[in-house]
């Protein structure tokens, strides 16, 4: 009797442990897959779009004709967005996270407003197309300009910023703070002298990481009626533009071959912005968390 | 004169931060304008009860049931793909792989998340969909499925991180427990860790129906522009985010039925997010606590 049980216990425990191991190889399978997918999407971008990148590519205004279109005033546009972008929601951003946590960080109203930006957070992108294109288009007269765009994006990626300037100022230890104000520094002067020195590389980082989510958006920029034919550079936030991902669209869009080809060339000029930016937000957070111990 | 320079700053912050409440109300009021004078003409029962959505064509119906079909459509075949990857990488990655490992394979896998969803839609038209077709040659140009499947690799990272993030917070002392039992790592992981860390998962799985509900550039492009009341993912069908984008691209007076109808979609979609947004704050809260 006893040697049955012995002998069921095992047979038990080796399935147990097939199992495991199926699901050991399973498991690494499926992480290996995930970014094998994002292999076969890089090579297949780069595969159709390699050949058609070039000087005049990058330099050429828009055209008709899929051989002689260029990416001129794309590349400028998401340029004067980025920039713009970044002047609206950097300010504001990071005053906001500063105010939520160092100056009203409890209570009913700091809880409501910490609700509030994890909802916006959630909103999706188009919805703010709508809201950019009934206030700032439509409701302020900027029409379909630079500025529309801008401050669409600006109010996208507020939330984002809001969060991640209060996880930068959460690393800061308190006893900085109280050292500041023990030597007589005011609120303000600790904040301004002390907490953002110490903890504006993790700002940046998260400033930097939501610009590069700005530069890939196109639906909300669709939705204002950014135009795909922009003929000119934009000479102020006044005029009308065209960024990257709404240029790549408007190829996709076309059955032809080649306009299919020069949208693969231009996914690989978004692409390289893209992952330029976010390897600089993860070098600067790394970096910065190498050097300093608190 | 200096506490009235504190004041001033402190001022200006508050202001700041109060604009993100002016966003919402903006949101909120914007849709609202628009959709009230929307229902004004169309019936509130004939939005939501018709079957058939065409406000472009000369005989105009506004059910928006086929849209939402669509974007429901698409989003399971999101969730089919994610959900399964995603739990099984994070399981992996939080109870099997060694920390090395992870630390490299975890950024790489959420680069998945910070592609431009236009270069999805482009992968999904041009590379998934002719892939597809060489096995199902029924497939459409334009066609549920492969939109699908594209974003349920864009949401695989929200899904595998957070839950990891989950299954990390999960005391130590549960795991232990479970190997002192004699469990393998695989029971424990199932039986002990997995519903330890149920609330964390189910956050992170609400948060990717809500982005999948929202997405639009990947099923913009790939999915078609043809509302149609069915759950056949081989067929050209239309989301609401794709609808709002065609009606956007094309020339539609401003004053116009065609234009209000952009944002009667626009407040379901919203309304939609909202409540899964809250559903995972209010589980997140509730899981923060059981640990602490």
């Amino acid at each position: 009797m006893a040697k049955l049980n012995d002998k069921i216990f095992e047979g038990k425990r080796s399935s147990a442990e097939i199992a495991d191991t199926a699901f050991k190889f399973f498991g690494l399978a499926c992480t290996l897959f995930g970014m094998f997918i994002l292999v076969v999407l890089m090579f297949d971008i780069i595969a159709r779009g390699f050949h058609r990148i070039s000087w005049e590519f990058i330099t050429n205004l828009p055209s008709r004709r899929a051989a002689s279109a260029g990416i001129y005033t794309a590349w400028v546009g998401t340029l004067w967005i980025m920039v713009v972008t970044a002047l609206i929601a950097f300010p504001i951003g990071i005053s906001a996270g500063l105010y939520l946590e160092e100056y009203n960080k409890k209570g009913r109203f700091a809880n409501f407003l910490e609700i509030n930006i994890a909802n916006l957070a959630g909103v999706p992108s188009i919805i703010y197309g709508l809201l950019g294109l009934e206030i700032f288009a439509r409701f302020l007269h900027f029409g379909q300009s630079v500025l529309t765009g801008a401050c669409t994006l600006a109010l996208l990626i507020l939330p984002i910023i809001i969060v991640s300037t209060r996880e930068a100022l959460k690393s800061v230890p308190y006893s900085i703070r109280e050292a500041s104000y023990a030597l007589g520094a005011t609120k303000w002067k600790t904040m301004w002298n002390q907490v953002l020195p110490a903890s504006i590389a993790g700002i940046f980082t998260g400033v930097i990481l939501a610009l590069s989510r700005a530069i890939g958006e196109t639906a909300p920029l669709v939705v204002i009626g950014a135009l795909a034919f922009v003929p000119f550079v934009p000479g102020g936030v006044f005029d009308s533009f065209t960024v990257l991902p709404i240029q790549i669209f408007n190829w996709i869009s076309r059955p032809q071959k080649e306009f299919s080809e020069n949208a693969a060339a231009a996914i690989i000029i978004l692409l390289l912005i893209t992952f330029v930016m976010n390897g600089i937000g993860v070098y600067i957070r790394y970096t910065w968390q190498k050097k300093i111990k608190w | 004169m200096k506490n009235l320079h504190e004041t001033i700053i402190e001022r200006f912050l508050l202001f700041c931060s109060l604009i993100t409440i002016f966003t919402t109300l903006g949101i909120i009021g914007v849709l609202l304008f628009e959709t009230i004078s929307f229902f004004r003409e169309v019936s509130i029962v004939e939005f939501l009860t018709d079957t058939e959505w065409t406000p472009l064509f000369s005989a105009k119906r506004f059910g928006v049931m086929p849209l939402f079909a669509g974007t429901f459509l698409t989003t399971i075949i999101a969730l089919v793909v994610a959900i399964p990857l995603g739990l099984t990488i994070s399981v992996y990655l939080s109870e099997y792989a060694d920390k090395r490992f992870r630390s490299i394979v975890k950024p790489v896998l959420e680069v998945l998340a910070a592609v431009p969803t236009v270069v999805y839609g482009f992968f999904a038209l041009v590379y998934v969909t002719p892939l597809l077709q060489k096995i199902i040659p029924d497939l459409a140009g334009f066609n549920a499925l492969s939109p699908g499947i594209v974003m349920g690799i864009m949401i695989l990272p929200l899904i595998s991180s957070l839950s990891e993030d989950a299954l990390y917070a999960v005391p130590k002392v549960l795991r232990e427990g479970s190997f002192a039992l004699g469990a393998t790592k695989f029971q424990t992981a199932r039986k002990v860790m997995l519903p330890a860390a149920f609330s964390g998962i189910s956050v992170s799985i609400i948060l990717a129906i809500s982005r999948a509900i929202g997405e639009t550039m990947i099923v913009a492009i790939a999915a078609g522009q043809q509302p149609r009341l069915t759950f056949n993912p081989l067929v050209p069908i239309e989301t609401a985010t794709t609808y709002i984008v065609q009606v956007s691209q094309g020339d539609v007076p401003h004053d116009s039925i065609e234009y209000k109808t952009i944002f009667s979609v626009g407040i379901t979609l919203f309304v939609i997010t909202l409540i899964l947004n809250n559903i995972s704050f209010w589980l997140k809260k509730r899981y923060h606590q059981a640990y602490r």
